[in-house]
Parts: C-alpha cells; structure tokens; sequence
C-alpha cells in the first residue's frame, strides 16, 4: 500500500510527466489556451493512459517475453488500435461524452506521454496494479501542470507582453518557471 | 542540372529557414529531454538522422503500392522500425550513453516531425528529393539539438563534451541541467530567432522601401 501510494504521489508532483521528463510537450505549449479545454484534455488523457498500462501489462506478460524485439512496433499499433476502438464505442453508447471527451482521443494517441508510459512501466518491471497506479499519477500530473499552464495563460492574455516574445518562447519561460516550482517537491521523499 | 540545385535547395531549407525545431517548432519532447549533455545531444540528433532518413527513403520508394487510408499507421510501423534498430544498435556500441538516453531513445518514434516529414514531404516527393530533404531536415534537428545541449552543459557543468572550460573557481548554474534549465534556454533560444527573423523581415522592407522611393523619384 504504502509503495503504491509512493508511486501515485511521485508520478503526480516529484517526476511529473510534463515538468520534470518533458513528456506529452505538444498539447501543454499547444492546446494549454483555455481552463475548460485543458481540463477535459487532462480528464481524456488520464483515461488513454490507464487504458495504456493495462495494453502495456498484458502485451508484456504474455505477448513479448516471446518477442522482445517487437516491443515498441507492438505497443503501438495496441494501444492506437484499442483507443480507435473505445474512441467508437463511446460515440455510439454516449454521444455527449464523446462530444466532451472523445474528439480528443485520437489526437492523445500520438502523444508522447503514452508511449512515454508503456515504456517507462516496462523498464521498471512494474506489476498490473503498480502499472495502473503509475497511469493514474501520470494522468493527474498531466492535467493538473496543463490546468496551472492554461490558468496562467489566461491571465496574461490581457498582460502587455512584448510582442516579440509572444507565442512559444513565452509559453516555454512560463514552464520554466512552473517546472522550477514543482522542484520543491524533490525534498518530499527523501527522509522516508 | 536545374534538378541538382533544387534537390540542394530543400536540403539547405531544413537547416536555417524551416528548421524544425525554432521555425516549426517540433519535436519538442526528445529536444528538451536528452540535451543536458552535449554528448547526449549528438547521439540523439544521430540517432534521428538516421531514422529519418531512413523512413524517407522507403515512404517515397514505397509511396505508390502504400493505400491512403492506412498510411499513417503505415509510416509508424516503418519509423518504428527503425527505431528498434537504433535502439539496439546502440545498446550494443555506446551502453553507457543508451542507458543515459534510457526511454528516450525509443521516443523518437513519438516524434513528430518525422511523421510530419513523411505526411507532407517523402509521400509526394521522388526518393532523391525525399532524401536530402530528411538530411537537411535532421541536420537542422541536429544544430538545434547542439545548440542547447551545448549551452546547457556549459553552463551547469562549465565543461563542453566533458573538457573543463572555465577552471575550478567557476560556479555551476546546476540548474541548467535541471528540468526548468531546459524549457527556459529553449526560451531564449526561440526568442533570440524571434527577434532575428524580426529585423531580418524590418530590413527588407526598409530596402524595398528604399527602392521604391528610388523607383518613384
């Protein structure tokens, strides 16, 4: 219990997947412009990513100790595949979840915090349910750096910031600065 | 000979005026990730090239037998090919760096300027056009790479590809080599081609201003 919930905070806020391994960097610089977005966008990748673990758990245990070369390639076309299929089933049992949520999927699946996952639970021989705790640390991570970033955008929106450094370098310095912040936590563990 | 100086023109594109990382700005994830060394930086931006490369080159050889609807998946099945051979091939010749790369390595396949590449150039372009356009656009990939990795090191170790620079009274800023250290060079960095781009396109118009008065007068 105590290691799972280790898992879940130090995925959340000490190694988080956007500030601290740079992963799933295309929407936090690119769809980070609204609070409302950003949240369903978190809420969606959560989801994909805990879907991820349980694909990446079950192509390693019973698919890939016979094949570890096809690690990758396999990963890949299951977790896109998967995702394309819950993507299509959402849109026929709940029309208005899909229209929250599901427009997102198929942009999430060519993140790079999804394979991130897999790869990351693989190398360090995570079990299903440390894997699953690891997705949903991820996943909240995930929404809460994209919900401070489109919180802090909003409020510069109306800041007089040089045109110059408008767009991506600014995005960049903000999540410098947010990414210098969520060091503080390194110092969380360290006297366990 | 017409045919030559283009194919030299699109490869000569991706270095300076459509380099993927400060004009498009892509590939983001393996650029912040792996550039605290300038060591770590070369090996990938190698490892990209040839990848890149390499998927280029079979897409546009292949790019009449493979079917529209499918070509995505297609393009990520090749580049993730790839990928496992350098994955593997550096496990074998460079371990100590492919442990330091570690996941990263396997991220390329998530990159995506390579799949923007194949999407938009290699699918409609002949092989060699296809070609020098992946080696310019992965040569640019690769300065760009340099370049942060570069600064970073020399600012948070005071050292480049490991030889000491500054002596020992000099005090490291450790956090360039931290996470923030990356997003706040490529910052600056972005807002430094910014600003070039800026007084390039000022200076222009200030000589086709300057023409026209001529032309006018």
């Amino acid at each position: 219990m105590d290691n799972l919930l280790w898992i879940f905070i130090s995925t959340l806020l000490v190694n988080n997947f956007v500030l601290a391994y740079f992963l799933g960097l295309c929407p936090f610089l690119g769809v980070s412009g609204q609070l409302e977005t950003s949240f369903r966008l978190g809420l969606a990748t959560t989801f994909v990513l805990v879907i991820t673990a349980l694909c990446a758990w079950i192509l390693n245990t019973y698919v890939l100790i016979y094949a570890p070369y096809l690690r990758l390639i396999s990963f890949i076309v299951v977790i896109a595949s998967t995702v394309q299929f819950i993507e299509m089933s959402i849109k026929k049992l709940s029309p208005s979840l899909f229209k929250s949520l599901g427009i997102f999927l198929p942009l999430i699946t060519t993140n790079c915090a999804i394979l991130g996952l897999a790869i990351f639970a693989t190398n360090r021989g995570y079990g299903l349910v440390e894997g699953l705790v690891f997705a949903l640390g991820a996943g909240a991570g995930f929404t809460l750096a994209m919900v401070l970033m489109a919180g802090i955008r909003e409020e510069t929106e109306i800041m007089d910031v040089p045109v110059l450094i408008r767009g991506t370098a600014f995005n960049l310095i903000i999540a410098g600065i947010l990414s210098m912040a969520f060091m503080g936590f390194a110092g969380l563990f360290s006297s366990t | 000979m017409a045919t030559d100086t283009s194919a030299y023109e699109e490869m000569l594109k991706g270095l300076w005026r459509d380099n993927p990382v400060f004009i498009q700005v892509l590939g983001m994830c393996p650029m912040l990730a792996v550039t605290n060394s300038a060591i770590n930086a070369v090996v990938m931006g190698l490892a990209t090239f040839f990848v890149l490369v390499g998927s280029s080159f079979l897409v546009s050889s292949f790019k009449q037998w493979i079917p529209k609807q499918v070509r995505i998946s297609l393009y990520i099945i090749i580049i993730a090919t790839f990928v496992t051979v350098v994955d593997y091939s550096l496990l074998a010749m460079l371990p100590a760096i492919h442990k330091e790369l570690g996941a990263f390595i396997p991220l390329i396949v998530a990159n995506c300027m390579i799949l923007g590449r194949q999407e938009a150039f290699a699918s409609k372009h002949s092989v060699k056009y296809a070609v020098m356009d992946a080696v310019g656009m992965s040569g640019g990939f690769m300065i760009a790479l340099f370049s942060l990795g570069a600064v970073r090191e020399i600012l948070g170790v005071g050292a480049l590809f490991g030889i000491d620079l500054f002596g020992p009274n000099f005090e490291p800023w450790v956090i360039m080599i931290l996470p923030p250290g990356g997003f706040l060079t490529l910052g600056l960095l972005l807002l430094f081609f910014n600003w070039f781009t800026e007084r390039k396109k000022q200076f222009l118009l200030k000589v086709a201003d300057a023409e026209g008065v001529r032309n006018n007068g």
